[in-house]
């Protein structure tokens, strides 16, 4: 079974989130960029499949395509991808921000093509916190979901996935090809190995533009502004639990 | 205009942040009805007739909705969208996987966490986990949203709407339900509650957490929430969770102990009316959004404050 596992090129999840001073945006220039985390766990899982592990039989994945959508350095993430033990990457070169809608009509392009029997993707990406492309790519697939996954179990034309859900956890099957997005307890990711990060310069990574797979990129939402967040006036210390209680009753709260 | 709303219910009764969604569509304007989807859910469909400012209901009822799949209400939706102008959803896990099913099936570009609406196609909504907040204007015919309840004050329940029984797609559709592990709820639930006590990293360990806040959850009649981290160090399950990638909470009181306050976790609580930290760390940054800050050995402080909260009458 061939995966198609999606990466996304944003913001190191360590830094110091700064909105710009015109209100455009969020200041990128020269910012450590990194894999989406739970996109991480997305290639781990589909490395798994691959090598045996994670409760996986090995050879459970053929081969396993890292895919990513944004300008030229987006390579940088997909190299870690194939350092991580993805066969082969695909960049669509894209510059500026491209929606959830235009990366699921572009990601199910390349599924036309390269009939996957499993896409893992991300639950959200941790610089829009959409939550959006790995169900709109099953939705135009006509494929099934199993979103938010704690637990994948491989078992023949289906997969049984445990997703993590407010309340708990609910597992469902879904026939294969099917659509799994990654939530934080579905694996540990690995570092590359300095071995492995070198012999992923030598992997292929084939360069298309959204033109080639015959997709509108162009955004449905504009931007009006990006501004901070409201401040919240805090930073009050109390002594004690006494003073503590009184000016909670105060506050009208207890 | 015409808005859908779907409700969040458990087939008995509709929750909360139903109530709050049906605000939001009121922000937007026109006629707002309401679809509840469920397994045996008169009971919710009743309950969602009684929201203030609903048109109709709009009952679905089907066994593929006992498990919410994402598949069978996308195929409910898509076609009921031809006399909406927009659909809201809550930004639950239901709807979280549901909603851009349907926007993807009608074209449409999703608009995720709403947490404030400027114009019927203007839309507030925190982006990097709350560290930026986004201001966009949709150029789609239709709006798919979810919603943020806890930014929107819930419609009261004082309506009378008439319920409509639409029919329930019959499938079969590519999923099917298993198992699920639904924690018995002993407490008020995470998202809906009016007061909710947190444990981080601090704590140390599974039964140390446990140890430490139950009891002044149980005084406060409080939810127990937990950082990433604590989840992460397997201190509490994943469902407990409070930030970005978790629940987003806005109780009138949340109380967080041996929390440092990382971005991600403040993204999911900084909305709370009143917060109070405990840390024995005093440059945590928790302090600085804190309403009252106690600095010192949670081992202490808690149950000093559990005392305090008795002799107040708590």
């Amino acid at each position: 079974m061939k995966i198609i596992v999606p990466v996304k090129r944003v913001l190191d999840y360590n830094l110091k989130v700064r909105v710009k001073g015109d209100g455009s945006g969020v200041d990128l220039a020269n910012m450590k960029m990194s894999m989406n985390p739970f996109d991480e766990i997305a290639v781990e899982e589909a490395v798994r499949m691959k090598e045996g592990g994670g409760g996986h039989s090995p050879g459970s994945a053929t081969e396993i395509i890292a895919v990513s959508i944004g300008p030229d350095q987006a390579q940088e993430t997909l190299r870690t991808a194939l350092a991580m033990g993805a066969d082969r990457g695909i960049l669509v070169k894209a510059e500026g921000e491209v929606e959830p809608l235009a990366v699921a009509k572009l990601l199910k392009a390349i599924c036309d093509a390269e009939k996957p029997g499993l896409v893992i993707l991300g639950k959200q990406a941790i610089d829009d916190d959409s939550s959006q492309t790995g169900q709109m790519l099953a939705a135009l697939l006509d494929w099934p979901q199993a979103t938010f996954a704690s637990k994948i179990a491989l078992n023949g034309a289906k997969a049984n996935v445990t997703r993590e859900v407010d309340g708990g956890l609910q597992t469902i099957a879904v026939d294969l090809p099917a659509i799994v997005t990654t939530d934080l307890r579905l694996n540990e990711p690995r570092y590359a190995s300095l071995p492995n990060i070198m012999k992923a310069k030598k992997k292929p990574i084939d360069v298309k533009t959204p033109a080639d797979l015959g997709v509108d990129v162009s955004p449905r939402l504009a931007v009006v502004k990006v501004a901070d967040p409201p401040k919240r006036k805090g930073g009050v210390k109390v002594k004690t639990a006494a003073e503590l209680v009184a000016g909670l009753k105060a506050a009208g709260v207890i | 205009m015409a808005v859908l709303v779907v409700a969040e219910h458990d087939n008995a009764s509709v929750k909360d942040a139903t109530n709050k969604v049906v605000a939001a569509a009121a922000a937007i304007g026109g006629d707002v009805d309401v679809l509840v989807a469920g397994s045996n859910a008169g009971g919710a469909a009743a309950a969602a007739a009684k929201i203030a400012g609903v048109r109709k209901v709009l009952h679905a009822d089907g066994a593929p909705f006992a498990a919410q799949l994402a598949e069978a209400l996308e195929a409910l939706i898509v076609p009921l969208m031809a006399n909406y102008d927009a659909v809201l959803f809550p930004a639950s896990t239901t709807g979280k996987n549901a909603a851009p099913r349907v926007a993807a099936k009608l074209d449409v570009m999703q608009i995720s966490g709403v947490s404030a609406i400027e114009a019927p196609d203007t839309f507030v909504r925190p982006i990097y986990a709350g560290n930026a907040m986004l201001t966009v204007k949709s150029k789609d015919a239709k709006k798919v949203l979810t919603v943020l309840p806890t930014a929107f004050k819930a419609a009261a329940d004082t309506g009378s709407a008439q319920v409509e029984a639409v029919a329930a797609p019959a499938g079969p559709f590519k999923s099917a339900f298993v198992s699920d592990e639904i924690a018995a709820l002993e407490r008020p639930e995470l998202t809906a509650a009016k007061r909710v006590v947190s444990g981080g990293r601090a704590l140390g360990s599974s039964e140390e957490f446990h140890r430490v806040l139950e009891p002044l959850a149980d005084k406060l009649g409080a939810a127990i929430g937990a950082s990433r981290a604590a989840v992460d160090a397997g201190y509490a399950p994943n469902d407990f969770q409070v930030g970005q990638t978790g629940k987003m909470v806005a109780p009138e009181l949340y109380v967080a102990i041996g929390i440092s306050g990382a971005i991600q976790h403040l993204a999911g609580m900084k909305d709370s009316k009143v917060i109070v930290a405990i840390n024995k760390d005093e440059e945590a940054p928790i302090f600085q959004i804190a309403d009252f800050g106690l600095v010192g050995d949670y081992r202490v402080l808690v149950p000093q404050l559990l005392e305090e909260l008795g002799k107040a009458g708590v």
